[in-house]
């Protein structure tokens, strides 16, 4: 269906809510929405249409709020809404898409918006009893660089507690927990055995990169973009720079092209071996964890010896790559690429044959599609629970349209289907490594990026899954917004979905098999 | 289970051979740029600003500050005159004031690690510490999830706001004579995140700093040279430099 068809359907459905609707490229468009309607219109969207949402994108103007829905499809659509600067009220669209809800929250704590019929606003981003309500750090005019004097937090914060059976108790894990882990606070609801209720109390690591790119230059935020997340610094950083080539209205030269789809997905592989030893290591399969930490080890040599850092910092820029590469060294590093899937093979045998390994994957934590969807999950996790949606296929970028892979799709959600899918895609990654090297063609990496003002969206499949970069730059060449919507804010929102009524022992596993980043989610 | 032990077996001994020997096999560390040796022209090597200011001219030389750099390469890539740079990854700093840093505990080390608001890479190098290729535990470091047990708390991250609180916990749990190493360039000097509303510039205002390892991330390697330092059994790099003070600065709410 077209674009065209489907507001003629909108406007005979919902009369006068839809003002103007502006067509983008590449088969885009912004949908100018009524406040009062933007409910009935999303949940239509939502439930109706089947669009996936991605995110909530906000803007403040000088005198008037504009927020953006953005649900993904085969087209891009943006429900856009807005209201004058003093009346900072819209309506929740959580109850009918409950994917918002994360999302409006973010909106709540960092902008000081009211969603009218949200059931749990405040205590989010900014911790309730680190800060109080109403800071808004991301209203124009909040100070950045200087830390908030006059703080009054809230002493009485206590967690929120659900259950009330008798004996029932609070769990706490973390922030600092279990050797090298990222800093994240679970609060499990128990009351013995099984953990019925799992709040992840996330944000520890908020480190305000979209307020801190404000006010930056493209080169400046570069850096930020990169490094917010640096387990998979190339994907965003390559998605900040499709956007920023969309505003210089160019795109990088072939070579870069199909170059930045060879790292991206050295990245991927990269990325998921390093999810499938972190699996085999929470069952304890310590020889298990060892062989594919040797492959992860490799994985970053590859990328070090032929980009010059084993994360792939500084590699992407706007309008290609810093720096060219030889084509028999690429040529070589798909081989070795190759080499670790087979090894990986021979693993993913002796894992199966591995009764006590599988009697902890098989069955547990499930996630089932309808979840996945209702709470937008991305990527492998969504994939796993037969929800497939990869931006490499349904919105391709930098030429991965003429690519041959499969998207790998599995049905049953649990966390072996997990583990499968991500075996499958770092195969997959592989071979389009290898498929990127015998196309690639020879010339420049490289071409003048000139980026005038104006609004920008990208997104690129990250290895976690879609991520969608949001920019808007002003005359000067410096951003007025950038706000980042992450696979893993979508997956940690639908995380407890797995915990939920498993026990206590499943719970690292589970937490593995989703393969989530804290740094990705807090920002 | 005996597969696992057979597939072991097979796989054979993958571990680097440092610090007996050096370990030079590709993709073990992106190196950081170097002063300049005597001798050598500084010239127009400053054309372009370096974002974290690591690198500087003072007096018509090149002065590099290692813990700033965060490895964007601009200084040596697309420019006219690429700045010195430098492989290998034995760069540990330690803190030089008379106590006693290098060769701290003789023996065994136990490690806690902190995560205080870094990406996640230098928490992935850590990871890796313990991989087959560098395996620690020969060398008696050992990674244990509680302070209680630790005398080296190795932090990454430039502090966010919400994890002061248990950054100074799990310092004040450890037990006595302790240390603590900044791990990366947020930890040192605040990266490219720098002193703002909910990010410090690095771990030297929250608590002592013993011993630095520069880097974005630094490579397991460089950490392990860090290890090896306060096991007494390698020399530091260099001194820590005395800037590494507290620059937070403070605003009245809005």
């Amino acid at each position: 269906m077209d674009i065209e068809e489907l507001m003629s359907q909108a406007r005979s459905m919902f009369p006068g809510a839809i003002e103007r609707v502006v067509h983008s490229g590449k088969g885009g468009a912004e949908i100018q929405c009524r406040r009062e309607a933007l409910q009935r219109l999303c949940d239509w969207l939502f439930n109706q249409k089947n669009y996936h949402f991605s995110g909530l994108i906000v803007e403040e103007h000088p005198h008037n709020w504009q927020l953006r829905y953005l649900f993904t499809g085969p087209e891009i659509l943006l429900v856009k809404t807005g209201a004058p600067l003093e009346e900072a009220t819209f309506p929740s669209i959580s109850e009918a898409v409950h994917a918002a809800d994360w999302h409006e929250r973010e909106a709540e704590d960092l902008y000081g918006l009211t969603f009218e019929g949200h059931p749990l606003l405040g205590d989010f981003i900014l911790h309730d009893n680190a800060w109080q309500e109403g800071i808004a750090p991301m209203r124009n005019g909040f100070n950045p660089e200087v830390a908030l004097a006059n703080r009054l937090p809230n002493r009485e914060w206590r967690p929120r507690r659900i259950l009330t059976a008798p004996g029932a108790f609070i769990m706490p894990i973390g922030p600092v927990f279990g050797g090298a882990t990222e800093s994240v606070h679970f609060q499990l609801e128990t009351t013995g055995e099984e953990v019925i209720r799992a709040f992840p109390r996330l944000f520890f690591k908020y480190r305000g990169v979209e307020k801190l790119a404000e006010g930056r230059k493209i080169d400046e935020a570069l850096l930020l973009a990169e490094r917010f997340a640096g387990n998979t610094a190339f994907a965003h950083a390559l998605a900040f720079c499709l956007a920023v080539e969309q505003l210089a209205d160019i795109k990088a030269p072939g070579r870069a092209r199909i170059l930045r789809i060879f790292f991206a997905e050295l990245e991927r592989l990269r990325h998921h071996l390093g999810v499938i030893a972190g699996i085999c290591n929470s069952t304890g399969l310590v020889v298990a964890a060892s062989q594919v930490a040797i492959l992860e080890e490799e994985a970053l040599r590859l990328a070090g010896g032929l980009a010059g850092h084993r994360y792939l910092f500084g590699l992407t820029v706007p309008g290609g790559l810093s720096l060219d590469m030889n084509d028999q060294a690429c040529r070589e590093v798909a081989v070795n690429a190759q080499d670790i899937i087979r090894r990986l093979d021979g693993i993913k045998n002796t894992l199966i044959n591995t009764s006590s390994f599988m009697d902890r994957l098989e069955e547990v934590g499930m996630v089932t599609r309808d979840q996945a969807r209702g709470f937008g999950l991305a990527g492998p996790v969504a994939r796993a629970s037969d929800y497939c949606n990869d931006l490499r296929r349904i919105q391709p970028y930098s030429g991965y349209e003429s690519f041959d892979f499969k998207v790998p799709c599995e049905t049953e959600g649990d966390g072996y289907a997990r583990l499968r899918l991500f075996l499958a895609e770092a195969a997959q990654s592989a071979r389009i490594m290898e498929q990127a090297v015998a196309a690639l063609p020879p010339g420049a990496v490289f071409a003048p990026c000139e980026a005038t003002a104006g609004q920008a969206l990208a997104g690129v499949e990250a290895p976690c899954g879609g991520m969608w970069n949001w920019l808007r730059l002003d005359e000067y060449g410096t951003l007025e917004r950038y706000h980042f919507l992450t696979p893993s804010f979508s997956n940690w929102h639908g995380f407890h979905l797995a915990v939920e009524y498993f026990t206590f022992q499943d719970f690292p596993i589970i937490l593995a098999t989703f393969g989530l980043s804290v740094a990705e989610n807090d920002r | 289970m005996s597969r696992w032990i057979i597939k072991g077996l097979k796989t054979g001994v993958v571990t680097t051979r440092y610090p007996r020997h050096t370990e030079d096999a590709p993709g073990v560390s992106p190196g950081l740029p170097r002063a300049m040796r005597p001798g050598e022209d500084a010239g127009d090597t400053l054309g372009y600003d370096c974002p974290t200011g690591a690198l500087r001219h003072v007096d018509g030389r090149l002065v590099v500050e290692r813990g700033r750099c965060v490895h964007c390469f601009r200084c040596v890539r697309n420019v006219a005159k690429p700045a010195p740079w430098e492989d290998g990854f034995e760069w540990t700093a330690i803190r030089d004031d008379g106590s006693r840093v290098p060769g701290a505990f003789q023996h065994s080390i136990y490690i806690c690690v902190i995560d205080a608001g870094g990406c996640g890479a230098c928490i992935n190098e850590i990871k890796h510490l313990n991989n087959p290729y560098y395996n620690i535990h020969r060398l008696g470091f050992f990674i244990t999830p509680t302070p209680r047990k630790a005398d080296l708390l190795l932090v990454v991250g430039p502090v966010t706001d919400h994890m002061k609180v248990a950054l100074q916990k799990t310092y004040d749990a450890m037990p006595t004579p302790k240390r603590v190493m900044a791990i990366g360039a947020c930890a040192i000097s605040g990266g490219v995140f720098g002193s703002g509303f909910v990010t410090g510039a690095g771990i030297a205002d929250v608590l002592p700093v013993d011993v630095t390892i520069p880097g974005c991330p630094p490579p397991p390697l460089a950490i392990l040279h860090g290890l090896l330092v306060l096991a007494g059994r390698k020399d530091a790099a260099q001194a820590l430099a005395p800037s590494l003070k507290s620059t937070k600065k403070t605003a009245e709410a809005g």
